[in-house]
């Protein structure tokens, strides 16, 4: 078989460029924790439309469960932040429902475990309506909170719903990784008129991200629906999102080291999902792995591999793609467990090595 | 011209004509009747943490007599054209008809006003019309036609119109969102009351509660209105329900049952609920007692669960249409004459509508993606196979400020 690529040869072209977490082109830039990019893009919507407000559980007194919302309470008052009992299908229903009349909520779910609850208003009332009302009735409400796994909290607060609610036509379903993600992202999807599902994650809000200038002005938004490259490369295309864009950063890095470039697209959004920028980049580099912390079945890795397998972008592949996931279980609490039942830097190392030295036979056999 | 009928004084117990109140001279909209109006006392309302509840008597003029018979006699109307068009298999999928209730949503229509919204569940045809909706706006849309006031892509559940959000086809659903409703209307403080309606099935819906205690917490002008016709599908109240007075199951929450089969009781009703709810005193919970003649929907014959002898003997003695149109007949609010006519006039409206609606084209296979986004950011819509890409159009105006 004719390869596109020319082959790697593992070990040998130890790269000196090395670099750490790509985020801003700025050099003058100043670190941001994720929570507080929230915080900031959160505050200057509020502040530039009187309909905009948050409202969930513990979002105002308790200055949110995870303080993304602090000090919003104290600034807009109780008309605008909103502290709901612990009932997550009624508080969501009648976010939506707010949103049917003309304002713009954010619905803040403690974590995204507990939107399950919930799913009935994000699927049926707000993600279904501007359709079936014929155009009649938009619904611009963003739904957010943590998502995914924590760190020692059990198999019902640990799960990913990035495959879930992107799924579903007529929701938006955000990814962000960085701060400047975070914030960008926040602010476009408070301003869309359709409903968003901007799925966080709580390791990821105490992380200092540089954020440029540019990034800090309030004047500052992301597009919905366009993937990122955090870091080129030209041996294989690394596709991720969210708290799995961390993984797969460090894992090139490691890689780099072993000559091994891998270009890292960090997706910011679920749905749309940027296929083009996909597709152009296998098309340069003719490999593809996924890495996400979700289940595998029916996940974003397995959508991934389906548009490359309907597409053009089929035959520029050398090797087979893979995907690197969450394992097959429920989230085990045992801290000895829980690390094998998320990917790691050296899992997706692996698999990159796997793919890119055509042994996925092998491996995959093992 | 105006003649009596005879018989029409042994159904009128109880009322009593206001006799101070009509003079000779009656007014131009009501030239064929002799009063130009009439108080009637209503069926005693029973109350929950109330010390005062809604005038137990009320007055109807003449002119708002043959409004209100208008609109009950074109929502019997619109079903059964419904009714004939599912059974011709032109509506499609569900289809479930209001005949019997129709006195609950005209009274309430009666009394509010242009600020207020509704929202309610599947049984929704009525209401669409009543909110502004044509009667060829409904019916196509029942038809899945172009004309339809969804476009044909929503259904007989999925209707909607200004300040009416819908039509929702989950059980329950549409309380929490009308409390939302509510909540958009006094963040922005325009004196708006929302409705949302549900059946006693519905009633026992966790989602009902939590909407309640919200709306109580945070003093929503939220007026949750049970319509109680005595079965969620064909499971009787009784065993359903725990308890069965609906009106006094959101505790905290202050109550009223209303006669759902008088159109002036739920009319009165409603002018309380909004006198209360619009004073920033919070949300009110009504029960309306009713009745549907039809099954739960198109499919079930609604036989098994109840007797032939119940649904006739309500038709004959509480039928919500045949009382009021006794009531203004031996009150001389209304001629025979002027309800044949309006009879008429109503079977012309829906029957042109009727036919409008069978012949009306769908639209066309570009508007399968009309819609789905206000702002679209998909590059194209997936179709059911790769080679067959779809794109997304914007049909409908994008007027949102």
């Amino acid at each position: 078989m004719a390869l596109k690529s020319s082959p790697v040869v593992f070990g040998l072209l130890a790269r000196l460029s090395r670099r750490s977490f790509s985020t801003s082109k700025a050099l003058a830039s100043k670190p941001v924790t994720v929570r507080d990019a929230l915080n900031q893009a959160i505050d200057e919507e509020m502040e530039k439309d009187e309909r905009v407000f948050v409202m969930g559980e513990e979002v105002a007194q308790y200055d949110g469960a995870y303080k993304v919302t602090r000090g919003l309470w104290k600034k807009y008052g109780d008309k605008r932040v909103i502290d709901t009992p612990i009932t997550e299908i009624g508080f969501a229903g009648i976010a939506v429902g707010a949103a049917f009349g003309g304002l713009r909520p954010i619905c803040e779910f403690m974590t995204f475990n507990f939107s399950m609850q919930a799913i009935d208003h994000i699927i049926n009332s707000a993600a279904k309506t501007y359709y079936m009302s014929g155009g009649q009735i938009p619904v611009p409400i963003v739904f957010r909170g943590p998502n995914g796994a924590a760190s020692g909290v059990g198999a019902q607060h640990s799960q990913c719903f990035g495959a879930w609610y992107s799924h579903c036509p007529g929701l938006k379903v955000v990814m962000p990784f960085s701060s400047e993600d975070h914030k960008g992202l926040m602010k476009a999807s408070i301003r869309v008129n359709d409903p968003v599902v901007f799925l966080e994650d709580e390791i990821l809000y105490g992380i200092p991200f540089p954020m440029s200038d540019e990034a800090l002005s309030p004047d500052f938004v992301l597009p919905i629906g366009k993937a990122k490259v955090e870091r080129e490369g030209k041996h294989i295309t690394v596709v991720c999102a969210g708290r799995a864009t961390d993984t797969a950063l460090q894992a090139a890095n490691e890689l780099a080291g072993n000559g091994i470039e891998c270009e890292v697209i960090n997706l910011r959004s679920l749905r749309p999902l940027d296929f083009d920028a996909i597709a152009r980049s296998v098309a340069k580099t003719h490999h593809l792995v996924t890495v996400e912390q979700g289940w595998p079945q029916s996940g974003i890795g397995a959508e991934i591999c389906a548009r490359v397998m309907e597409s053009s972008t089929f035959f520029e592949l050398d090797a087979p793609a893979w995907r690197v996931t969450g394992a097959d279980v429920p989230m085990p609490y045992a801290s000895s467990l829980e690390v094998l039942a998320l990917p790691r830097p050296k899992d997706v190392t692996a698999a990159v090595a796997a793919v890119l030295g055509n042994k996925i036979s092998e491996a995959a056999s093992q | 011209m105006s003649k009596l009928i005879p018989s029409a004084a042994k159904f009128f117990n109880g009322n009593t004509i206001a006799k101070a109140a009509a003079p000779a001279v009656t007014t131009s909209t009501a030239k064929y009747s002799t009063k130009s109006e009439a108080k009637f006392e209503v069926k005693p309302y029973k109350l929950h943490k109330l010390t005062k509840g809604p005038a137990t008597s009320a007055t109807l003029t003449a002119e708002d007599a043959l409004k209100i018979y208008a609109q009950l006699a074109i929502l019997r109307r619109i079903e059964t054209a419904s009714g004939n068009l599912y059974k011709e298999k032109i509506i499609r999928g569900f289809c479930h008809l209001y005949s019997g209730q129709e006195a609950v949503a005209v009274g309430m229509r009666q009394a509010m006003r242009d600020v207020d919204a509704v929202i309610t569940a599947y049984r929704c045809h009525g209401w669409t019309y009543l909110m502004g909706v044509s009667v060829l706006g409904v019916l196509s849309e029942l038809t899945g036609r172009r004309t339809g006031c969804s476009r044909g892509k929503g259904g007989s559940m999925h209707l909607y119109g200004r300040n009416f959000y819908g039509g929702n086809g989950i059980v329950g659903a549409q309380v929490p969102l009308g409390a939302g409703v509510a909540f958009a209307q006094k963040y922005r403080a325009d004196g708006g009351v929302t409705f949302a309606l549900y059946g006693d099935g519905a009633a026992n819906q966790g989602q009902l509660f939590e909407a309640y205690n919200m709306a109580k917490l945070w003093d929503l002008p939220c007026v949750f209105v049970c319509e109680n016709n005595g079965y969620g599908m064909g499971t009787s109240v009784d065993r359903s329900s725990a308890s069965t007075e609906y009106y006094s199951r959101g505790d905290y929450v202050p109550g009223i049952w209303v006669d759902g089969m008088d159109v002036l009781a739920t009319r009165e009703a409603t002018r309380f609920a909004i006198d209360y709810c619009s004073s920033g005193k919070g949300p009110l919970l009504m029960e309306m007692e009713t009745y549907r003649y039809s099954g739960h929907s198109m499919s079930d014959p609604g036989t098994s669960y109840r007797t032939r002898d119940e649904v006739q003997e309500v038709r004959q003695t509480r039928d919500p249409i045949t009382s009021f149109k006794e009531k203004i007949l031996s009150n001389e609010l209304a001629t025979p004459d002027q309800l044949k006519e309006i009879d008429a006039k109503v079977r012309t409206e829906v029957d042109e509508a009727t036919k409008q609606a069978k012949t009306e084209p769908e639209v066309g296979p570009e508007e399968l993606c009309g819609d789905i986004y206000y702002t679209n950011l998909e590059h194209e819509i997936r179709g059911i196979y790769p080679a067959a890409p779809l794109r997304h159009v914007e049909v409908t105006a994008r007027s949102y400020k």
